[in-house]
């Protein structure tokens, strides 16, 4: 089973609960950050790294040899990479997909495909759980064929806890594609609560059942519980606020640690998860 | 007639999200009351909770193409689906034939011009709307990017041209950019032809490690960025060691703003947090404010 945590908005509190998830959960966990931009769980979850490997994407190269100049390849990329300086194709691997497209399209074969590195995935483990992260190189721009290589490192196991990256565009798509319960974390603000609607809606589009968690549940704000009663969106849990969670998330102390039996209460909503999922 | 001075423009970003970027932005724009606002944090855009706009022009934002199969064509020979790198295309057990799953689709278009029946459409893709806003803090370019949608650094650099068309009419000297999370292609796109960055980061080791990538970030862009510490007094230590961190990236410190309830309270109220006026976090922001434009304009 793989259970995503994502938010719409930054910053409510996706890496604070799912790194409490994995470490409260009695199963083995497969951790995958896939906060490729900005990855932070490794300093909750504190795993002994073993392993890092470059991740790569192919891009198109030229023969210039076989190249006639026809410009198809060109012509075929709707994303701008290639442009036709006389007879002389000029590739821009920075605006390439990877889509493969003028390869396919090159009549006399002059376009192959070399690799470059996009990122690294870490890897390592701490006691049940087997973590894996992935590194976006700075000044690359696209985060998805990265975290879709993080997401092959859960291929077979039992329970996947997903870290995804915060909004509602391809790189959340890309991390939540998939998996079989998507945890909202959220938090009682408007900010948090315009963003947390919107998340919802994208995913019911992707069709995956979800529940939401409000960190910082006590604030004066009763429009995100009303909203999810209106919406019948199970509440899995709630977590008051307390600076002492945020002293202790800033040193890298998980929030199990500052709330006494929050650790139950998790283990009690992964089973909630379980039935939910299977559904 | 001079030649009209360009606004300046400074992005605020963070790395890591949550630190108070917008909190910050509205706090700037009720300061100033004369730059033109972008908010280009487009996937969870939120500057219009505190601005209160009224929407003078709503657009719909369309890019990019995506992948149609009409079933009456398609043959079932499942090419599309062995060529679509995007696991974009499945096949409907019960026909035999295949369809698109538009969140998948790239708009790649490999698909559309290998199908050997000629059965796939390219249609344009919605992907969502923008706005230009009159609030109580000035002229405001917006959007709201649909659900799950693609492009969205296209919608950035859309929304950024946006503000730069209406600083010019309104002869303003400054356009601040409320900037996404992260630091990949929608971050490039609200950075890259700025002038400034001003990086809101918190004294955590999530807010920490994710600051300093954007300081590489604005150190491959070479564009000159300030920090201010939100909530510094959570971490003291590590509230030090960001200051000395950043000083060795070259980027300088405008100051530390104490945690304060009264932030999430003015978001809760809908007004900005300097417009609570005894709190203490405000006080901070509007020294830094005051620091900030004495350095830019």
């Amino acid at each position: 089973m793989t259970i995503a945590f994502a938010s719409g908005k930054g910053g409510t509190g996706k890496t604070t609960f799912s790194v409490a998830f994995a470490l409260s959960a009695d199963d083995n966990v497969t951790f995958l950050d896939c906060d490729v931009e900005e990855p932070d769980s490794h300093f909750f979850i504190k795993p002994e790294i073993t392993g890092n490997e470059k991740i790569t994407v192919p891009v198109p190269v030229v023969d210039s040899g076989k190249c006639t100049g026809c410009g198809r390849c060109a012509k075929v990329c709707r994303f701008n990479a290639i442009t036709m300086l006389g007879k002389k194709p000029l590739i821009f691997h920075e605006l390439c997909h990877s889509c493969g497209g003028c390869s396919i399209a090159c009549p006399e074969k002059a376009v192959s495909e070399i690799q470059i590195g996009t990122g690294v995935i870490s890897s390592g483990i701490r006691d049940h759980i087997s973590f894996y992260q992935g590194l976006l190189d700075i000044g690359n721009t696209k985060s998805p064929p990265l975290i879709k290589a993080v997401k092959k490192k859960g291929d077979g196991a039992s329970l996947v806890i997903i870290d995804s990256p915060p909004g509602t565009s391809c790189p959340m798509v890309t991390a939540l594609k998939g998996a079989d319960y998507t945890v909202l974390v959220t938090e009682p603000a408007p900010f948090a609560l315009n963003d947390l609607k919107i998340a919802v809606e994208t995913v019911r589009i992707l069709g995956i059942p979800f529940g939401v968690v409000i960190n910082k549940s006590d604030h004066p704000f009763p429009q995100t519980e009303e909203y999810c009663r209106k919406e019948a969106i199970p509440v899995l849990l709630k977590v008051p606020e307390k600076r002492a969670a945020a002293e202790g998330y800033s040193s890298g102390e998980s929030i199990i640690k500052i709330f006494p039996g929050l650790g139950d209460e998790i283990k009690k909503a992964i089973s909630t998860i379980k039935k939910e999922a299977v559904r | 007639m001079n030649d009209k001075k360009k606004a300046k423009q400074i992005v605020i970003i963070s790395g890591k999200g949550g630190t108070g970027k917008t909190s910050i932005t509205a706090s700037f724009a009720a300061l100033s009351r004369d730059s033109v606002l972008a908010d280009c944090d487009v996937d969870a855009a939120d500057l219009h909770l505190v601005a209160s706009p009224r929407r003078i022009a709503v657009n719909s934002f369309i890019s990019g193409n995506e992948a149609v199969i009409s079933p009456d064509i398609c043959t079932g020979c499942g090419r599309c689906s062995d060529l679509c790198r995007f696991e974009a295309v499945s096949r409907d057990e019960s026909t035999g034939k295949y369809f698109v799953l538009p969140v998948s689709c790239e708009g790649c278009g490999v698909c559309v011009d290998n199908c050997p029946a000629g059965a796939i459409d390219f249609p344009q893709r919605r992907c969502g709307e923008w706005m230009i806003s009159e609030t109580k803090y000035g002229t405001m370019v917006h959007s709201r990017l649909d659900a799950g949608a693609e492009n969205s650094g296209k919608l950035v650099t859309l929304v950024r041209n946006e503000a730069v068309n209406a600083a010019e009419k309104e002869s303003a000297d400054l356009i601040l950019i409320d900037g996404p999370p992260g630091i990949g292609c929608p971050v490039i796109a609200s950075l890259t032809g700025t002038d400034y960055i001003l990086a809101v980061t918190e004294p955590t080791m999530s807010g920490r490690h994710d600051l300093m990538r954007v300081l590489d970030l604005a150190g491959h862009f070479k564009i000159p960025v300030f920090v201010c510490i939100n909530k510094w007094d959570i971490n003291p230590e590590i509230t030090k060691d960001i200051e000395k961190l950043s000083a060795e990236k070259n980027a300088e410190i405008l100051g530390r703003i104490p945690y304060d309830m009264n932030i999430t309270l003015a978001q809760i109220k809908g007004i900005s947090a300097v417009e609570i006026t005894d709190s203490i976090a405000a006080k901070e922001i509007t020294a830094i404010w005051k620091k900030l434009k004495q350095k830019i304009l």
